[in-house]
């Protein structure tokens, strides 16, 4: 890689013709991608080019890197990390959604919830699961016990997200 | 007798002129409020619109198509239960009326009262579902992802589907507009579907599930703007209206009053002229 790094910046000297002939495609000149994370009452990230975003799914965690395979995935509550091209990560605890892996690298995640995580109050978390365990105790018909772990699953994210 | 009528005539008159005078301060509060509403709703719409922008893109990348199949037309029809708001539920009301016309095998899911009763006369056995209390708060993602788990619920299978909105343009004019609903055979049939990796039926569902509660959340805001910002012009209109009204109805009440006055005057003065001639 290094190698490529050198060669590349040593053409860069030259006329702009023979660096065109010559230029080798590493994985790192790969066209950006384009990410839109939005949730239905804010807006993060409105087709802004960003290095890398890392996602927390129900098919597992993954990164996603410009040229991507496109694919869809069901977000599961945690924490979205974006890498911006100037180097500096944001964290944001995401409830549920789902992301867009576009052909042409295009990313839309849609969150349904979606908060900055050191807006987050670790013993609000804890509290809320609590409550939430107490109400799977008491859940009696399948719905209840099933938004109770709904509920639960939330929680433990969160207290996650904010250790 | 004609002493009486202009009596008469001058208290209709003024009857009339009161009211009008009290629909205009009507009118006009009716405005100020519908401004207030419109200047939240346009600020959440502008915070919606990315979402619902990018909540369509994997349909249009993916390049999804309508199902060939014959389950039939699904529309969701979004508009509120309020009116006084100018062409908003009548322009919905009027495209579905042509659709189920051009396709009579198409089933209605209506947001609001106001468009149900549009088509409840002659449309009754198309209306699947309607969603009441709409419109008195602004929506928010679970409100529609209510409607959108009733709608998934009650099995209502399609072939093709659109959702029927007013598309806020600016605060004097708005576009009926359709978002195209997918099914999810139609989904999984999408021309470059297998571009997209790893995909099996359960996350088609969610995915495509999620994205009609987003999508319905989108339209039910754009048509939230498109509403208040219509109801604010009617009532303005309505208002210079009952003004025009109230500035001719007050000419017509003084020259009324001053006919009656005339006429007593020449009453008193003819009869005081026959007495001094009889003298």
């Amino acid at each position: 890689m290094e190698r490529m790094a050198l060669t590349r910046s040593a053409l860069r000297l030259f006329s702009g013709r023979f660096t065109q002939a010559c230029q080798v495609r590493g994985y790192a000149d790969a066209p950006s991608m384009s990410l839109t994370f939005a949730a239905p009452s804010q807006v993060l990230y409105n087709n802004i080019s960003v290095k890398q975003i890392d996602v927390p799914s129900f098919s597992g965690s993954f990164g996603i890197l410009p040229a991507h395979v496109p694919t869809l995935a069901v977000l599961k509550p945690g924490v979205v990390t974006v890498f911006e091209n100037d180097g500096s990560t944001k964290k944001f605890f995401v409830s549920s959604g789902t992301v867009t892996i576009n052909e042409d690298s295009t990313v839309q995640l849609l969150a349904e919830e979606a908060v900055p995580v050191d807006t987050l109050d670790i013993s609000a978390a804890k509290e809320l699961l609590a409550q939430s365990q107490s109400q799977l105790a008491s859940a009696s018909s399948e719905v209840a016990k099933a938004e109770a772990e709904i509920s639960i699953e939330v929680s433990e994210a969160l207290v996650k997200a904010c250790e | 007798s004609q002493q009486v009528r202009g009596m008469a005539t001058l208290k209709m008159i003024s009857i009339r002129l009161k009211s009008v005078k009290n629909i205009q301060k009507i009118t006009q509060s009716m405005k100020m409020v519908s401004a207030a509403k419109y200047t939240k709703a346009e600020r959440e719409l502008k915070l919606a619109r990315p979402y619902g922008i990018g909540a369509q893109e994997f349909y249009k990348k993916a390049e999804v198509k309508d199902e060939e199949g014959e389950k039939g037309q699904l529309i969701i029809a979004v508009s509120s239960d309020r009116g006084l708001c100018g062409a908003v539920h009548s322009s919905i009301g009027r495209i579905v009326k042509t659709d189920i016309a051009a396709n009579p095998n198409t089933k209605v899911v209506i947001v609001g009262d106001k468009v149900r009763n549009i088509l409840q006369r002659l449309y009754a056995k198309n209306i699947a579902m309607v969603v009441t209390e709409v419109g008195r708060k602004p929506a928010v993602f679970g409100d529609a992802a209510l409607v959108a788990q009733s709608i998934i619920s009650s099995g209502i299978e399609f072939s093709k589907g659109k959702i029927l909105f007013n598309a806020f343009r600016t605060v004097v004019s708005f576009r009926t507009t359709e978002m195209p609903l997918y099914s999810q055979d139609a989904v999984a049939n999408a021309s470059k579907l297998p571009v997209y990796d790893s995909l099996d039926s359960d996350v088609i569902q969610s995915y495509t599930e999620f994205s009609l509660a987003s999508l319905l959340f989108y339209s039910m805001k754009e048509n939230a703007t498109s509403e208040q910002s219509s109801r604010m012009t009617a009532m303005d209109n309505a208002s210079k209206n009952a003004g025009e009204m109230i500035d001719k109805l007050t000419m017509t009440f003084n020259r009324t009053r001053q006919a009656v006055i005339t006429r007593e005057l020449i009453e008193i003065i003819s009869g005081a002229a026959a007495l001094e001639t009889k003298n």
